[in-house]
């Protein structure tokens, strides 16, 4: 116990001493929260939509006037013909453009059924796809107030996406993404440099000749990083708290307590790439190509997984990134209970148990 | 006789914080001269030999190497000076000549100029066997001889080699000395650094870095009868004897 | 009473570069000696220290330190060997302190219960004793690290160039520390590619790809391998090793320190004048000849040039 103490403290001193790392440890976190909080929200805001107004009633007015009144859209652009749409995308002028067919207050009156195109410039599939669902929400608001003083149910297309998201601050959902890739990112590459880095310097050599157990080394090696990834997630849940304004849902323990059981997935797999490779460089090289690239293509935030060729969904199983978001998911932004993510943290904990086994399998108590 | 100075430096100086590295060191090395560079761990050799090859400036002080002065025309300085330092410069996956290839263009010879030098120099070197193997799989001796060779490349008029010679076998330790000796025959300066006292002893005027002042300055010979002793060793022992700094 | 360090037939092959690093390779070292491996880079000394140290296993054959096998009992061996790899092995952003209680701790035990073994040594570094490691100088650094491998008091040490890339001044510190640590009962495995260094051991192996040339008492060593041998000095050295090498009855010729040695071929008849006339005809002015017994280093040459 003594021995592990001491270790740890040593451990500590590494990390507090060098500055670079330091940096990162905690810089990171809150850089990215800012930057995605803010950059991708604030792009959301201000689209600039192309209105192409057939109808000229009470309900495409209506409609009109409340995108119009929103921060999220400028509408730039009034059309009477097709073909200007067209122009205006080719230009890159408009995200959005929105078509109001002829006859939309009798459809919708009549057959008590009426449809609005709305046509996205998919360049920039993200955004594009947001402000879709941007625009579908106040169209369901209006629906729900037409509801309210009618009585026939009138019914307008609505996006079912938007459930989970009412207020339609996007800035938050960006949150468990960037957690998800923080703690993929520093738990991996830390723990895996720390221990090249002994091998690096030799003096792992030393360490190798004394009589301390090598699950002695592997622990004392990722207890330091567990708790710095710990704090890592409370500077992010913090900060989303309190700048992004995100609201706390489901259980606060809960979450914490899974954010541990991802953490020690991403330390032993850390481990278990340090038992591997001979150099930092590699270390800090596999880190990023082998395990952050696939957890930011298939991790489910960047591109749905749904969208993707059925062998690449296969592969999107064993990136344990894909089960914590979706764990994130449920909890921060459903404020679902453990009920609903079991599957999920099964997964995350065989696939921790592995790692853990294939690492101290793989740790030599020999150089070679 | 008239002999060209290569090297000068006066009152050569340099200071990290409060703390005098290289002391106000005034030398002068001739062409063509095996110059020995001996100094304590920490002493300021290195420091010096940085400032002497334009890569630090120093604090206060002049010199001029190969006729150039370190302050205001480094990149000159650099284009006529070699440097081989005990860490090897090759690159381990590259072969002999493609490191040769590599060094010779980075001085801007000539296309065709460099093949011929190469070629030559491989031929001279002896190493054709191994001239198309990649350096790391190389015996140490192979690797030191063609790193030296690297460093003379371009025809520079002085070579700064520190600790060329670690960790080798006696036999190739001397074949590298006979390859030092041919350089300075052919009007090379060759200032270097060394922990081995007897390499001290092949050097045409050593000098003696104590706590960043030069100490001593002579032939190995006289160093020997002004200290009576027998060995450079000694010499080396008695000096740094005196050394106040302590080795931090 | 056990051996120190026994290694029968030990055979060791680098699977990825297939280079031989050591070919049936015995060795005995008596309790409480300071034995020397004097050898150049590639001898295969760093690799002997990893199978003895229980880093790495041989291919082949046996070893056993302090009576423990080097395979089987793994553990024992490293309850109470010391180990100062050759590769600087210090945390250089821990304080001198720190590292120095660190390794204690490793050990099981305190800097405070073995005080005595490391105090000679260790006043030296007080001063610096909130100083980084990697703020030290060459000799500092050596100092430290051998404290560290000393802290839990080893029965048996394995050093492995330690003083390579020291100055000539640490070196010999380091030399008179090694000696007190043997008055202490410490079996102490050294490694150095130093000849100079063999003459400061109890015994010493001379080493060369992995293969032993001769083992015995640095003057054992030197008595049993002499040849006739001069050394020489003239105005024109470099022009003198070329001429000397040329001469008939030249078996071998090289610069050593401030003169050159000549190692004659057996049997051939030499006489004095006859060198002198030879070279005096070539142009060689303040020509000074006499007949030397080899060093240790001349033996080495001698021993390196029958295996090559």
């Amino acid at each position: 116990m003594r021995v592990l103490t001491a270790f740890i403290k040593k451990e500590f001193w590494h990390v507090l001493r060098d500055r670079r790392s330091l940096t990162i440890l905690l810089g990171l976190p809150v850089m990215m929260i800012l930057i995605f909080g803010f950059a991708l929200s604030n792009e959301v805001k201000n689209s600039s939509v192309a209105i192409l107004d057939f109808a000229g009633d009470d309900v495409s007015a209506q409609i009109i006037h409340r995108l119009n009144s929103s921060q999220y859209f400028d509408i730039t652009h009034r059309l009477r013909r097709f073909d200007d749409l067209e122009s205006l995308f080719r230009q890159n002028q408009v995200r959005l453009g929105l078509v109001f067919p002829a006859n939309l207050q009798d459809d919708l009156i009549g057959d008590g059924e009426g449809a609005i195109q709305i046509i996205g410039n998919a360049v920039d599939p993200n955004t594009t796809n947001t402000t879709i669902q941007y625009v579908s929400a106040i169209v369901a608001d209006y629906q729900k107030e037409l509801w309210q003083t009618q009585e026939i149910p009138y019914q307008i297309d609505v996006s079912y996406r938007m459930l989970y998201n009412p207020q339609l601050e996007s800035a938050y959902t960006f949150v468990p993404g960037v957690m998800t890739l923080i703690l993929m990112l520093l738990g991996t590459m830390m723990t895996s440099v720390s221990i090249v880095r002994e091998k690096e310097m030799g003096t792992m050599e030393v360490l190798l000749v004394s009589p301390m157990r090598p699950i002695l080394v592997i622990i004392s090696k990722a207890i330091p990083y567990l708790v710095l990834c710990f704090v890592d997630v409370l500077i992010i849940l913090l900060l989303a708290y309190t700048v992004l304004e995100m609201p706390l849902r489901g259980n606060l323990l809960l979450l914490l307590l899974m954010c541990i059981l991802f953490v020690l997935t991403t330390l032993t797999l850390g481990l278990l790439v340090s038992t591997l490779v001979e150099s930092q460089q590699v270390a800090m090289f596999l880190s990023l190509v082998g395990f952050f690239m696939p957890a930011l293509i298939f991790g489910g935030y960047l591109f749905p997984i749904e969208n993707m060729p059925e062998i690449l969904q296969v592969i999107s199983n064993a990136v344990p990134t894909r089960w914590f978001y979706n764990i994130l998911k449920n909890i921060m932004i459903k404020g679902l209970g453990f009920e609903y993510i079991i599957k999920e943290a099964i997964i995350l904990s065989g696939m921790t148990f592995l790692f853990l086994v294939i690492a101290l399998k793989k740790f030599k108590i020999r150089l070679m | 006789m008239n002999k060209l100075i290569t090297i000068e430096t006066r009152d050569l100086t340099k200071r990290f914080g409060n703390f005098t590295a290289v002391d106000a060191i005034s030398f002068k090395v001739y062409e063509g001269e095996i110059f020995g560079f001996l100094g304590a761990n920490g002493a300021g050799k290195t420091t010096a030999m940085r400032m002497l090859c334009g890569l630090l400036t120093p604090t206060s002080g002049q010199a001029l190497v190969a006729g150039y002065d370190i302050y205001r025309q480094p990149n000159q300085l650099k284009a006529h000076i070699g440097y081989m330092s005990q860490k090897f410069s090759l690159y381990p996956n590259l072969t002999a000549r493609e490191n040769m290839t590599f060094y010779a263009g980075i001085y801007g010879m000539k296309r065709k100029e460099i093949g011929d030098k190469v070629h030559s120099l491989i031929k001279s070197l002896g190493v054709e066997k191994y001239s198309d193997m990649q350096v790391h799989n190389l015996p140490l001796g192979w690797k030191q001889k063609i790193s030296f060779m690297t460093a003379i490349i371009h025809n520079p008029k002085i070579v700064f080699l520190d600790e060329p010679t670690g960790g080798v076998d006696p036999i190739t330790r001397r074949q590298f000395w006979d390859m030092i000796y041919e350089a300075a025959d052919r009007g090379i300066t060759v200032f270097v650094t060394t922990h081995y006292m007897d390499e001290a002893e092949y050097c045409d005027r050593v000098s003696m870095m104590v706590d960043g002042a030069i100490a001593a300055l002579d032939t190995p010979e006289a160093l020997k009868t002004r200290y009576s002793v027998a060995s450079m060793n000694d010499v080396f022992i008695q000096l740094a004897r005196k050394a106040n700094r302590s080795a931090v | 009473m056990n051996n120190a360090i026994s290694i029968k037939n030990i055979k060791k092959t680098y699977p990825k570069t297939g280079i031989l690093a050591l070919e049936d390779f015995s060795l005995e070292i008596a309790d409480g000696e300071l034995f020397g491996l004097i050898g150049p880079d590639g001898a295969g000394k760093t690799t002997l220290f990893r199978i003895l140290t229980t880093l790495i296993l041989p291919d082949f054959g046996t070893a056993k330190v302090a009576g423990f096998d080097i395979i089987k009992q793994l553990w024992d061996i490293r309850k109470i060997v010391g180990y100062m790899p050759g590769k600087f092995s210090l945390y250089q952003d821990l304080t001198v302190e720190e590292n120095l209680r660190f390794f204690a701790t490793v050990f099981n035990t305190s800097v405070e219960a073995n005080y005595d073994l490391i105090e000679d040594i260790y006043v030296q570094l007080q001063p610096f004793k909130n100083r980084r490691a990697g703020k030290l100088s060459g000799g500092m650094k050596q100092k430290l690290a051998l404290c560290c491998a000393l802290i839990h008091q080893p029965r048996v040490l394995f050093l492995d160039e330690p003083t390579t890339g020291v100055d000539p001044v640490s070196r010999k510190e380091f030399w008179d520390m090694l000696d007190q640590l043997k008055r202490k009962g410490i079996s102490i495995l050294v490694s150095t590619p130093y000849m100079d260094e063999a003459a400061r051991c109890d015994r010493i192996a001379l080493l060369q790809k992995g293969q032993v040339l001769d083992v015995d008492t640095y003057e054992g060593i030197l008595l049993k391998n002499q040849k006739p041998m001069l050394a020489l000095r003239s105005a024109h050295m470099f022009k003198l090793l070329t001429d000397l090498r040329r001469f008939p009855a030249t078996e071998r010729c090289y610069s050593f320190g401030s003169v050159h040695h000549l190692v004659l071929k057996a049997g051939y008849p030499y006489r004095e004048n006859e060198l002198m006339d030879y070279l005096q005809n070539l142009g060689h002015e303040d020509i000074v000849c006499q007949k030397i017994k080899a060093e240790i280093e001349d033996v080495f040459i001698d021993l390196m040039s029958g295996v090559a």
